[in-house]
């Protein structure tokens, strides 16, 4: 008995936290702030240069960062929001209620904080994350390299002792947004006798220090998310290491989980309207109010059914994390789906979109949004680890197929 | 809510399971259908799911029931699917127990829900006509006649018709087929005068009928629900059974999937493993991630019922559309990566594809449902 009445105090207490968290939210999310983000320049990133496109995007990301909520299950010493499991669920949920938009974008919340939270020492954390959950520091991500894709562990960049500190020297690639970052966090070779996956270390340093270097790529999107990262002898002190050195590839790994995790989360982010009427606008319907096209029809509705059901899946994996029940591979399986998931929903919007959507360069087709975004969508099963490499990974870390 | 089981929900598991590997593993079925038993299922077991409290898990406590929720009812669905247990739970716990608690007066819950509770009655919906599970095209007629009603038409895939000493029927009291006004739901005795029932030996072994209805009089007391306003609680009652049925294919699917998995561990073919085989390695993990995400769509579905039957038909709709297409993979690439194996009568596999076959066209198929979907979202 004494159970269940706490149980139940308790969840009288999650609808008290629901109630003023709604109340909350309906008082300070300008209406702006209430839609998706329709272009990159209305994603606010943070970081030392960072500009706000908009007032309501600066008023909305003050009012959440004072609460903690850019973070909001992150401790409260570190400048988060100090939520229970139930209570940051509770927040989600009432914040897609309202359509309310992230008000920070961030490698720092999605990949680093995490990382460090797990693996940093108190220095490091005090360090980093109040700086991170204040939009101060902008992070980029230092892994992949020119011969080190799908088969990160064989990785170049060499750290060599001098001292206290390590010389770092080599190529990234693919680093996102290198060229507007802060900070990096980055993997180097720190023994290169080792077996390739235990010489290598965790290391943060400043973007801004002597011998680095960045230079964008431009993709077929037109756009140059991405850029290759050059390090010539950049000195940086050896008590920047995150975890053991030569144990990086435990951090880098749980790291890549939250990537994996965020990565996915791009299946279940809408792009603001039903692409059923999204279609019905350009397509038209017929006399029963039937999107006139059949076949598209179809594939819209299969996709939705997909959709939602992934929802249900990235909701039951948040909860089975809680419950300590997750397998810690699940994020790889989740990152397949999801990345494929929104292909498939740029394919359809392709389609919708018909000749409209070719425009590449007009006012009316808002510089092409559409079609550059199609082909952006073509990284998300590249990035953060193949689709190939996450049904290996299922298939043997999951599943415990036979390995190769 | 979380959608992970609770400690009590992991103990009804474990006890269903215990239960039904133990009596009821897939030679259970082989030897009824072997055997052509006459009932279709184990009256013994039976008795046991009742002692058990899951003949009325769905039941009130006040009419002998366990006063359980769809969540519970799933749980129970899916250790069924895991062996294909032939039972009573879904036509009669499930389906039937949920439109007499929903739709039934005080005389109607009072003489048949402490039954249902221990076992001692049997009732199935009777709800398809044609060829497809479309219920709003429903037209065996029932036609006023004195204080009562006359019911002619036909009905097919009436699960457990044969044994059911309770038929609810759905009949179109008004207007035509296609329209929602207009149905009625009636009580009706199988024995009555003019019913006609045929047992039907069906691809997976499980019971079915067809049942003819002949002029069958019922009184004004028969009418489960209000006259010509049953579209609501057919509709209610559906999504209970196809969320039970989505839930039953995933059990399905996971075992499939387990035995699978096994024999691609085991099976060596040009001298190693053939579970070391990339395009095989590749296959099975997507086919594990969509049994995953079905899974969590079902119970999603579970619970949005438990919260309101009458809010469901979305995630029901999703819940039984992945259903379908998932427990359609799993049992295809069961059968292929067996081999020969798998296309023999000796090996079990072949009977989750076609119990499969059967789940998927139970209150409506992926197609079905993926229309719903489409239709309520307005396009």
């Amino acid at each position: 008995m004494s159970e269940s009445k706490s149980s139940d105090t308790e969840s009288a207490e999650l609808e008290t936290f629901r109630a003023e968290t709604r109340a909350w939210l309906e008082a300070n999310c300008p209406p702006e702030m209430r839609k998706p983000a329709t272009s990159d320049a209305d994603v606010f990133w943070g970081g030392r240069n960072a500009k706000f496109s908009s007032e309501p995007q600066r008023i909305w990301f003050e009012r959440m960062r004072d609460k903690g909520w850019t973070v909001p299950d992150w401790p409260k010493e570190y400048g988060g929001g100090g939520l229970s499991a139930a209570e940051h669920k509770v927040l989600r949920a009432e914040m897609g209620r309202l359509g309310a938009r992230p008000p920070l974008s961030s490698f720092g919340i999605w990949m680093l904080g995490p990382a460090l939270l797990k693996y940093g020492n108190d220095a490091q954390k005090k360090e980093h994350l109040p700086k991170i959950a204040a939009g101060e520091i902008r992070w980029c991500q230092g892994y992949s390299e020119p011969n080190a894709g799908s088969d990160l562990a064989s990785l170049q960049t060499r750290a060599e002792s001098d001292g206290d500190d390590f010389i770092i020297t080599g190529q990234k690639i693919w680093t996102s947004y290198a060229n507007y970052a802060d900070w990096i966090f980055c993997l180097v070779r720190t023994d290169p006798t080792a077996k390739k996956h235990d010489g290598i270390s965790f290391i943060l340093f400043d973007m801004a220090s002597k011998g680095v270097s960045t230079k964008p790529i431009l993709l077929i999107s037109g756009y140059s998310p991405f850029c290759e990262t050059f390090f010539d002898g950049v000195r940086v002190p050896k008590s920047h290491v995150v975890g053991q050195i030569n144990r990086g590839w435990d951090v880098a790994k749980y790291l890549l989980q939250h990537e994996r995790a965020m990565i996915s989360g791009m299946g279940e982010r809408g792009v603001g309207r039903p692409l059923g009427q999204i279609a019905a606008d350009s397509v038209g319907t017929d006399a029963q109010g039937k999107l006139d096209d059949a076949m598209l029809r179809g594939k819209i509705a299969t996709f939705d059914v997909d959709e939602a059901a992934l929802a249900a899946c990235a909701e039951r994996a948040v909860d089975l994390a809680k419950a300590g029940q997750a397998h810690p591979a699940f994020s790889s399986a989740m990152k397949y789906y999801g990345t494929e998931l929104n292909k498939r929903r740029y394919e359809i919007l392709m389609s919708a979109g018909g000749v409209d959507a070719l425009e590449w360069e007009s006012e009316r087709s808002r510089q092409g949004a559409r079609p550059r975004a199609w082909l952006r969508t073509k990284a998300n099963s590249i990035e953060g680890g193949t689709t190939e490499v996450m049904l290996g990974i299922v298939a043997k870390r999951i599943l415990d197929l036979p390995g190769a | 809510m979380a959608l992970v089981l609770t400690e009590e929900q992991s103990m009804l598991r474990d006890s269903a399971r215990g239960l039904i590997s133990d009596k009821a593993p897939v030679s259970h079925l082989r030897h009824l259908r072997d055997s052509k038993d006459p009932t279709g299922f184990s009256k013994e077991l039976w008795h046991s799911f009742a002692e058990m409290g899951f003949a009325g898990l769905l039941v009130p406590e006040e009419f002998g029931g366990s006063g359980l929720g769809f969540m519970e009812a799933g749980i129970v669905m899916k250790e069924i699917g895991r062996t294909l247990m032939p039972s009573p739970f879904l036509a009669t716990s499930v389906v039937a127990a949920s439109a007499l608690s929903r739709g039934g007066n005080a005389a109607q819950k009072s003489e048949y829900l402490p039954k249902i509770s221990n076992g001692s009655l049997l009732a199935t919906l009777a709800i398809d006509e044609g060829a497809k599970h479309r219920p709003l095209q429903t037209s065996l007629q029932a036609v006023r006649a004195g204080n009562g009603f006359k019911l002619s038409g036909a009905k097919a895939l009436v699960v457990d018709g044969h044994v059911a000493d309770l038929l609810i029927v759905a009949a179109r009291s008004v207007g035509s087929a296609g329209e929602r006004e207009g149905l009625t739901l009636f009580l009706v005795n199988p024995k009555a005068k003019g019913v006609a029932i045929e047992r039907t030996i069906m691809v997976d072994a499980h019971n079915a009928a067809r049942i003819e209805f002949a002029n069958v009089e019922v009184n004004a007391d028969s009418v489960l629900g209000e006259v010509d306003q049953g579209a609501a609680l057919l509709d209610g009652v559906l999504d209970i059974g196809r969320g039970a049925v989505a839930a039953e294919m995933v059990g399905l699917s996971d075992e499939v999937f387990g035995r699978t998995v096994e024999y691609l561990k085991n099976r060596k073919q040009f001298g190693k493993l053939i579970g070391e085989f990339q395009a095989l390695q590749h296959r099975a993990a997507e086919l594990y991630v969509d049994i995953e995400i079905t899974r969590a769509a079902t119970m999603k579905a579970l619970q949005v019922l438990d919260a309101d039957v009458a809010k469901a038909a979305a995630a029901v709709a999703v819940a039984k559309a992945r259903a379908g297409t998932t427990a359609t993979r799993a049992v295809q690439e069961g059968v292929q990566m067996h081999g020969g194996m798998g296309m023999t009568d000796q090996f079990d596999i072949g009977f989750f594809m076609k119990r499969a076959r059967v789940c998927e066209e139970l209150f409506g198929d992926a197609n079905y449902h993926t229309e719903q979907l489409a239709r309520a979202r307005g396009y």
